[in-house]
C-alpha cells in the first residue's frame, strides 16, 4: 500500500503538479491566440511579447507597492497590481490596434499581411521591453513561496517520497480556472459576447443584424490584453521573468491553440495541457516509479524513460504535425489553417 | 666618388640604426565585442601591461621596442576572427599573438591562419579540451588550463567529500559538452557512478522536465555544468523546489555571488571549483595593475601570455616564430630562477646572458602536454550565501 501511495505522490511531484501549473498558463495563452484568431482572423505573433510588455507593468507597480510596504502576506505582492498592469496593457494593445491594424482592416488585407504587420509589432513591443526593464532575469515574487515543502510533507506522511506545492502553482491553477469560468461566461451569456461569437462565425450576417465591428475588434482586444498579462504575471511568478522566455513562449503557445483548434476557446485549454503533459510525461524516467508499483526485485536497470529530455522541444512538433496531418481542424473542431 | 662613399656610409648606418631600434609587434586577439566583452575588458590591459613593461625595460632583444596591436574576434564569428587574423599578420606584421579567447574562433584562427602563417598563438582563455589534441606544428599554446584538467579536479573535490554517485546536466555548448565530457570520464575512471548524463538549454524558463529526469535518475548530489544567470540557475531552483537534490556542485560557470543571492540560503553546502591560485604571482600584480582589476577571470592569464611570447623570443634572441616557438617550453617551466609580474626585466636579463628562468608569473604557469597551464582551482563552497574559497588544487 505504502509503494503504491510513493508512486503515486512521486509522479505528482516530478509529473502531474509541474504539468497542471505549466499547462494553465500555456491555456491561457493559447486562448488570447485564438480569441484574435477566432475574430480578427489572425495569427498575432505579438502575443508572447504582449505577455511580456503586460508582466513588465505588473513587475513595475509590484517594485513600486513593495517599496511602499504595501503587500498581502503570504500571497505575492504582483496579485494587487495585477489590474494595473492589466490597464496598461490594454491601452496599449488599442493604441497598436488604432495605430496599426486599423489601418489594414479598412483595406480589407488578406490574413498574412496582418500576421507580417503583427510581427513588426512584435519585434516593437520586445524593443520597448527591453529599453525600460531590461533583456535580464528579474524576480518580483514575495510572500510564501511553498504550501506544501517536499522535507515537510515526508516528515507528516512518513512515505519516502516527497511532494512539494508552491503557491504560485497553486494560484496559477485557481486563477486559471476563475478566468476560464469568467471567459465562458461572457462568451455564452453577455450580448457583447454573443455578438462576439456572432462575429467570429459570419462576419457579413453579423454585420447585417447590427453589430458594431469596431466595439467587437476593440473588447476582442482587450480580452487578448487581460488574458495576456494574467498568463505573463503567473509564469513569471512561477519561473521567472525575462522577456526572451516570453518570446520563446509563442511555440509552445500556438502549438497548443492549433492542437486544440484554432479559434475554439475549449480547444486552447485542452491544447495547453496536451502540450505541457506530452513534454513532461514522454521526457520522464519512470524507474522509480516501476520499482514502486511493480512486484520486489523488479527494479529496472534502465532509466524506463521514453525520450531523452534534449528532445523535449520536439515533442510538442511531433504532436503539431500529427494533427495537422491528421486532424487540420484541431481536437475540438476549430479552423483548419 | 668621396662623396658617394660618404652617401653609402650614411645610408647603412641609419639602416643599421634601424635594425637597432626595430619595433617588435604582438597582437593582442581577443573579443572586444560579443558574449564575453566584459571579461575582455580587463584581459586586454592585462596582456599590454606585460607588454609595455618589456618595452620600457630596454633590454628586450638588445634594446628593441615592443607596441600592441589590437585585433577583435568576437567570440562567436569564426569568419570575422579569421579575417581579423589575417589582418593581424598580413598588414600588421604582428610576431607574435596573445588570443584567441573563446575556444570556438580559436580553433578556426589557428587551423585557416596561424598554421599556414606559421604564427605563434598563445590563448589565455580558451578551455576545450578538444584544443590538446588540435595539429598545431608546434604554434600553439595557452595559459588557460584545459576543461579536462578541471573534470579531474572536480572529480578529486567529489571525491574526497566521499560521493560516489551524482547526477549530471550541462548546457548544451561547446564549454558544456566539452566539461561534462571531461568530469564524466574522470569520475568514471576514479570508481564513480553517474546516473545520469544529459543537457539543457539555456534561456527556458521551464525546466521541470529535465529536473524530473535528473531526480528519477538519483545521486547524492547534482553536477550543473552550466552558468549561473541561465538554465543553470533555473535547473538548482526547480530542484531544490521538488526536493529532487539537495546539494550542487558547481563548475567555474556557477561560481559567482549572483546564484547564491537568487537562490537564498537553500544553496549552503553546495561547493564546487573555479580557476585561481594563492600564489604570490596574483597578488603581485593586482597590486602593480594599473587602470585594471587584474582579479578578473583571466586577466592574469592574459598578462602571462604576452610575458611568455617576449620572453620566448629574448631566449631565441629572434622575434621569428619558426626561432622562438620551441623556446615557450624552456622558459615556461623549471629549471631556472622563478620570475614574477613585475620582474621581466630580471627575466630578460637571464636570458640575455645565457641562463635559464622558470617563468611563475601571475597564474602560476606550468605548461604541460600540449603546451598548455597545468591548471589551478580555486575550491569553493556556499557559506551564509555568499562564495567562499576554502582550499585551492
Amino acid at each position: 500500500m505504502t509503494d503504491i501511495l510513493n508512486a503515486f505522490i512521486l509522479l505528482s511531484n516530478f509529473v502531474l503538479i509541474p504539468a497542471i501549473a505549466y499547462g494553465s498558463q500555456l491555456a491561457l495563452g493559447a486562448l488570447g491566440i485564438t480569441l484574435i484568431y477566432g475574430i480578427l482572423r489572425f495569427s498575432n505573433f505579438a502575443h508572447g511579447d504582449t505577455m511580456a510588455f503586460g508582466t513588465m507593468f505588473v513587475i513595475l507597480f509590484t517594485w513600486w507597492f513593495q517599496s511602499m510596504g504595501i503587500n498581502l502576506g503570504p500571497l505575492p505582492t504582483a496579485l494587487l497590481a495585477l489590474p494595473f498592469g492589466i490597464a496598461c496593457c490594454i491601452g496599449f494593445v488599442l493604441i497598436t490596434d488604432r495605430t496599426v491594424y486599423k489601418f489594414y482592416r479598412k483595406q480589407k488585407a488578406a490574413p498574412v499581411i496582418y500576421v507580417i504587420a503583427s510581427v513588426g509589432v512584435m519585434f516593437v513591443m520586445n524593443g520597448l521591453v527591453r529599453f525600460v526593464i531590461g533583456p535580464n532575469d528579474q524576480r518580483f515574487a514575495d510572500g510564501e513561496r511553498f504550501i506544501i515543502k517536499a522535507r515537510e510533507f515526508k516528515q507528516m506522511t512518513g512515505l519516502s517520497e516527497g511532494m512539494s506545492i508552491k503557491v504560485s502553482q497553486g494560484l496559477t491553477l485557481v486563477t486559471a480556472v476563475l478566468v476560464v469560468i469568467a471567459l465562458f461566461w461572457f462568451l455564452n451569456k453577455t450580448r457583447t459576447g454573443k455578438s462576439m461569437r456572432a462575429y467570429s462565425d459570419n462576419e457579413d450576417l453579423a454585420l447585417l443584424s447590427g453589430i458594431d465591428p469596431d466595439k467587437v475588434v476593440r473588447v476582442t482586444w482587450i480580452l487578448a490584453a487581460v488574458l495576456a498579462t494574467i498568463a505573463g504575471t503567473l509564469y513569471g511568478l512561477d519561473k521567472s521573468f525575462k522577456p526572451f522566455t516570453y518570446f520563446q513562449l509563442l511555440l509552445p503557445m500556438f502549438a497548443a491553440a492549433i492542437v486544440g483548434g484554432l479559434g475554439s476557446p475549449v480547444g486552447a485549454i485542452a491544447g495547453g495541457f496536451v502540450i505541457a503533459f506530452s513534454e513532461i510525461m514522454i521526457t520522464y524516467p519512470y524507474k522509480k516509479f516501476i520499482a514502486y508499483i511493480g512486484p520486489d526485485g523488479w527494479t529496472p536497470n534502465g532509466l524506463m524513460q521514453l525520450l531523452a529530455t534534449d528532445y523535449k522541444f520536439a515533442v510538442s512538433f511531433i504532436i503539431l504535425l500529427v494533427v495537422l496531418l491528421f486532424k487540420p481542424t484541431g481536437l475540438f473542431a476549430g479552423k483548419s489553417v | 666618388m668621396r662623396k658617394l662613399l660618404l652617401t653609402s656610409v650614411a645610408v647603412l648606418g641609419t639602416t643599421a640604426s634601424l635594425a637597432m631600434a626595430d619595433d617588435v609587434k604582438i597582437g593582442v586577439f581577443l573579443g572586444f565585442t560579443g558574449p564575453i566583452e566584459s571579461l575582455v575588458a580587463q584581459m586586454a590591459p592585462g596582456a599590454e601591461a606585460a607588454i609595455a613593461e618589456v618595452s620600457a625595460s630596454g633590454k628586450f632583444m638588445g634594446g628593441n621596442t615592443v607596441s600592441a596591436v589590437r585585433a577583435d574576434t568576437t567570440c562567436v564569428d569564426a569568419a570575422a576572427a579569421t579575417a581579423a587574423a589575417e589582418r593581424l599578420i598580413t598588414s600588421d606584421k604582428v610576431s607574435g599573438i596573445v588570443g584567441g579567447d573563446c575556444s570556438g574562433v580559436t580553433t578556426a584562427t589557428l587551423t585557416n591562419v596561424a598554421m599556414p602563417n606559421g604564427m605563434v598563438m598563445i590563448s589565455p582563455s580558451a578551455t576545450s579540451p578538444a584544443l590538446s589534441t588540435i595539429e598545431d606544428n608546434g604554434l600553439f599554446f595557452r595559459t588557460a588550463p584545459s576543461d579536462a584538467r578541471q573534470g579531474v579536479v572536480m572529480t578529486e573535490i567529489i571525491m574526497d567529500r566521499g560521493i560516489k554517485e551524482v547526477a549530471l546536466t550541462y548546457t548544451n555548448n561547446d564549454y558544456g559538452k566539452g566539461l561534462a565530457d571531461a568530469f564524466a570520464t574522470a569520475y568514471e575512471a576514479a570508481g564513480g557512478t553517474i546516473t545520469i548524463n544529459t543537457s539543457h538549454e539555456d534561456g527556458k524558463a521551464d525546466y521541470s522536465a529535465e529536473v524530473g529526469a535528473l531526480a528519477a535518475a538519483g545521486g547524492e548530489v547534482l553536477v550543473v555544468a552550466g552558468y549561473l544567470d541561465q538554465g543553470g540557475k533555473g535547473i538548482i531552483q526547480g530542484a531544490l523546489d521538488t526536493g529532487a537534490f539537495d546539494t550542487f556542485v558547481l563548475p567555474d560557470g556557477m561560481v559567482g555571488d549572483a546564484l547564491p543571492a537568487a537562490i537564498g540560503s537553500d544553496l549552503d553546502g553546495s561547493f564546487g571549483q573555479a580557476p585561481g591560485t594563492d600564489s604570490p604571482g596574483a597578488g603581485k600584480l593586482a597590486e602593480m595593475a594599473d587602470g585594471f582589476d587584474a582579479t578578473s577571470p583571466f586577466s592574469a592569464e592574459s598578462y602571462d601570455a604576452a610575458a611568455l611570447i617576449l620572453l620566448a623570443m629574448q631566449a631565441a634572441n629572434s622575434s621569428a616564430p619558426a626561432d622562438y616557438k620551441g623556446k615557450v617550453f624552456d622558459v615556461a617551466n623549471a629549471p631556472g630562477e622563478k620570475i614574477l609580474p613585475g620582474e621581466l626585466g630580471k627575466a630578460l636579463d637571464i636570458l640575455a646572458s645565457g641562463g635559464e628562468i622558470d617563468y611563475v608569473g601571475a597564474s602560476n604557469v606550468e605548461l604541460i602536454g600540449a603546451g598548455e597551464s597545468a591548471g589551478n582551482y580555486r575550491e569553493i563552497e556556499i557559506k551564509d550565501k555568499a562564495v567562499s574559497t576554502v582550499g585551492y588544487r
